[in-house]
């Protein structure tokens, strides 16, 4: 009997500009009403495949199907029409306005010249009562949680009618209670004849929810399944190819003197809201601080502080004894801090600058560089080259702008870079977002390589399991201020960090008191 | 792969801004093939004309490396334009009021000149980085200040009132920059001119400062995070541009004029920005882009002095290349075509 298929994907290939092979010959198909996992490890061209599905971006080649039928979307708003929704991974919603105009947006009630406020907040209530996904209709998006605006977007979806919904890595902003309620609704939906396409690299997620999976490696498909037929440890070698392990082996914690410490850190943005209230902790010789948190609790303004591009009002910091509190950047890198920003392409590269530029930027107004006070090419050249091996970055050339390269390698680039300074401190903002598992491990490697030297490494992640594989102690922020501190990460779960970073969960003062010490 | 693709880009951009004027002088034109033969290879008939390009090139190169400067950091003042004039002004000012000897005159006319120049050239970048006003807007705003201020300086302290037109004095000889070749209009201003390009090109491939520039007009945010003082490099980099511009201004009145008449602002910052563009803000490849376009202009002259075509022309070939060099996504299909081809192929 032919199985009729509700989405199909057939011999799609994806490749981006500058050559990079996103998807190479990949096929899905997914029936209607069951929730199917595409998992695969980071780079392996998930987002890529699915934002073709939704028509952000067109294929190289291959042919995409509903309901029998070939599509050729144009942009998203035929996806739309076909029935299709997407939970982008980063949220598409407007801050400022409340829950129910984003709803909306793009689709308003009301006449030509006016909305129609009322009936907006009115739908978002009768939807949110359907599919009990809660949300204030009332409230502006900048003041819900990561929670909400994702049962929002979740909401939007289905108010634009779709019956196909994709969810991209939904759970990576979640804390462990919140996914499960997710799953809930998601039951829900799925009961009531939605079919969803779950992306995720979490095996005991995929388990847990869906009814079949199609697992992709290096853009190949490499088969669709029924979960019962797969154990976990199948999944993994099929997604991965190569036995990996992220379980990273670390020498028994022994710290010596406090290296660097920031004591009673306060920022109030220009809107007059806390950011970062009275934080204070040190990190030591030796060891790994890890910071949890749900994204958006205060850790990019206090990394943002420690670095120097962001003033604080009051608190101060301090490097080997030494106050920094109002050093300029320069100063502060000077005394031996290193940064991996959390947005590589923002932050921590000139994306269209060569490799060369890009790994010489720490370092480029000292003499290392130079041959009779003039930038020396060869210099800069070998530098890079050595940064280059080292970090096992696959390139061209060192002349070729880093944005053709692949995230993970970006991504070691900078680490190189910021590792070859050899600082005291070492500040990993989200040091394996987004980048391939490969690389994921030779970068944890660095890091506690960096912990061998008897350096000190400062961890931010939004990844439970990074913070618990790699740190000795943690620090959990929740609106701005460190609601719990575990001194040693064999005390603790996922369970308890996940109700700290909800807020349920508060360590006395004393207990956090402990983070700081001279 | 890039440079591959670079160049063939560029043909073509050329190659359609060709097949388009010769296509329009054949539509207007009732003697087309003298028209193209003059337009094209008028520059190289004789000597004269062919050092006429070499001469017209010069204020062509000081305000492309200028502009492309200026670019490079990330900022679009057009503020050049206002340090040229007054450039010539300030030469004008020395020239006639001033007496020196011979060779002290010219090298205190452009000494006073790059630092009024780079004076002006700080203007829009204070005001960018302490007020957070638009460059553009406020470059262009000061151009006219600084036009009208040189004509009123002009008039009031050294007009020829004798002379039918808006002209100065004359300058005196000891001023004026010599003839290299006598017979050509070329002056010793575009050995001055290749000197600054080679001064720019390692100011900006080679020290600690281009560097800064570059990253912080690549991705000033990236500039921030690796403790580059991006303010400083605004204002700085606006100042060397603007004395550089003022040093054109004097060379170009030094070395073509005997008088100051720039009655218009002359607006070789646009043909800067063209240069600048041309040459993809590389100094070394400024030289080029100012010979290219001098010598289209130098041909369109002879071609409207010797056929039926208007020198005007010359604006859309300039148009059209602008258009396809800019034009990002120009031939963006084919290259990534080209790419998925080799990627695939390396992937099988």
């Amino acid at each position: 009997m032919e199985q009729r298929f509700i989405l199909e994907a057939q011999n799609i290939t994806k490749v981006y500009p500058g050559g990079v092979v996103a998807n190479h010959n990949v096929n899905l198909q997914i029936r209607k009403g069951e929730v199917h996992a595409l998992v695969g490890e980071n780079g392996a061209g998930k987002s890529t495949l699915m934002k073709m599905l939704f028509g952000m971006i067109s294929p190289t080649s291959g042919k995409i199907i509903v309901d029998g039928k070939e599509v050729h979307f144009s942009s998203s708003k035929d996806a739309i029409k076909s029935g299709l929704g997407m939970v982008h991974q980063h949220f598409m919603l407007v801050p400022s306005m409340t829950v129910a105009e984003n709803l909306i947006l793009g689709a308003e009630t009301g006449s030509a010249v006016k909305v129609d406020r009322k009936k907006a907040i009115e739908i978002t209530n009768e939807l949110s009562k359907n599919y009990n996904l809660k949300v204030d209709a009332e409230e502006k998006v900048q003041d819900i949680s990561l929670a909400m605006r994702q049962k929002l977007e979740i909401l939007k979806a289905l108010y634009r009618g779709a019956n196909i919904l994709i969810l991209d890595e939904p759970t990576a902003v979640l804390t462990p209670q919140e996914t499960e309620e997710l799953f809930e609704q998601l039951k829900l939906l799925r009961d009531k004849g939605h079919t969803i396409i779950f992306i995720s690299h979490k095996l005991n997620e995929v388990k847990e929810l869906c009814n079949r999976m199609t697992i992709l490696r290096d853009g190949k498909t490499m088969g669709t399944y029924d979960i019962e037929d797969l154990d976990e440890n199948e999944i993994s070698r099929l997604m991965v190819g190569r036995d990996v392990s992220l379980d990273i082996e670390k020498d028994s914690a022994d710290f010596g003197k406090t290296i660097f410490s920031v004591k009673d850190i306060s920022y109030v943005d220009q809107f007059g809201k806390t950011k970062v209230d009275n934080v204070s902790f040190s990190v030591k010789e030796g060891q790994i601080l890890g910071v949890a948190g749900i994204d958006g609790n205060g850790q990019s303004e206090l990394i943002e502080i420690i670095v120097g591009v962001l003033k604080q009002q009051k608190g101060s910091i301090f490097i080997n004894g030494k106050d920094i509190s109002s050093a300029s950047v320069l100063k502060r890198q000077e005394s031996g801090i290193s940064h991996v920003s959390e947005d590589r392409m923002r932050y921590g590269t000139a994306p269209k600058l060569s490799l060369e530029d890009n790994a010489i930027s720490k370092i480029y107004y000292t003499d290392k560089l130079k041959t009779r006070g003039l930038l020396d090419n060869k210099k800069i050249t070998a530098f890079t080259q050595k940064i280059l091996k080292e970090f096992l970055v696959k390139y061209d050339n060192p002349k070729q702008s880093i944005s053709e390269l692949s995230g993970g390698n970006v991504q070691k680039v900078v680490v190189g870079r910021e590792y070859d300074y050899s600082p005291d401190l070492l500040i990993m903002n989200q040091p394996t977002r987004g980048i391939d598992v490969g690389a994921i491990e030779f970068i944890r490697k660095k890091i506690v390589e960096m912990r061998k030297n008897r350096k000190a490494v400062l961890l931010v992640s939004a990844d439970l399991s990074e913070i618990l594989s790699l740190s000795d102690s943690i620090i959990v922020m929740n609106e701005g201020r460190v609601v719990g501190y575990i001194d040693d990460v064999k005390n603790t779960s996922e369970k308890e960090l996940g109700l700290y970073m909800l807020g349920v969960k508060e360590d006395s003062k004393e207990r956090i008191g402990g983070a700081y010490s001279e | 792969m890039n440079k591959k693709f670079t160049a063939v880009r560029l043909s073509c951009a050329f190659a359609i801004a060709i097949l388009l004027t010769v296509a329009i002088i054949f539509s207007i034109s009732e003697e087309p093939t003298t028209a193209i033969y003059n337009l094209f290879l008028g520059p190289l008939q004789s000597k004269r004309h062919f050092f006429d390009v070499l001469a017209s090139s010069v204020p062509l190169m000081f305000t492309g490396l200028a502009l492309g400067l200026v670019f490079k950091s990330g900022n679009f003042s057009m503020i050049a334009d206002a340090s040229l004039y007054t450039g010539g002004v300030v030469a004008a000012a020395i020239a006639i009021l001033i007496p020196m000897p011979m060779i002290i005159h010219p090298i205190v006319i452009f000494i006073v000149a790059m630092i009024v120049g780079g004076i002006i050239g700080s203007i829009p970048a204070i005001l960018k980085v302490k007020f957070k006003a638009n460059e553009l807007v406020t470059s262009l705003m000061f151009n006219y200040v600084f036009f009208y201020l040189g004509i009123y300086t002009v008039n009031r302290f050294f007009v020829d009132r004798q002379a039918g037109t808006f002209a100065s004095l004359r300058y005196s000889p000891t001023a004026t920059l010599g003839n290299m070749l006598s017979g050509t209009k070329l002056h010793w201003g575009f050995v001055i001119a290749i000197a600054v390009v080679i001064a720019l090109y390692i100011l900006v491939y080679k020290t600690k400062f281009g560097y800064e520039i570059r990253i912080s007009g690549s991705n000033p945010e990236f500039a921030k995070y690796s403790g580059i003082n991006t303010s400083k490099v605004i204002i700085l980099t606006q100042v060397i541009a603007g004395a550089v511009a003022g040093l054109g201004g004097a060379v170009e009145q030094l070395g073509m004029y005997q008088r100051f008449n720039w009655q218009d602002s002359p607006s070789y910052a646009w043909d800067g920005v063209i240069i600048a563009i041309l040459a993809g803000n590389n100094p070394k490849f400024v030289p080029f882009a100012s010979l290219f376009l001098a010598y289209i202009r130098v041909g369109a002259d002879l071609m409207s002095r010797r056929s039926d075509v208007q020198n005007e022309l010359v604006s859309i070939v300039q148009a059209v290349l602008i258009l396809f060099i800019t034009a990002e996504r120009f031939m963006a299909h084919w290259k990534q075509k080209q790419e998925a081809k080799k990627a695939l192929k390396e992937e099988a």
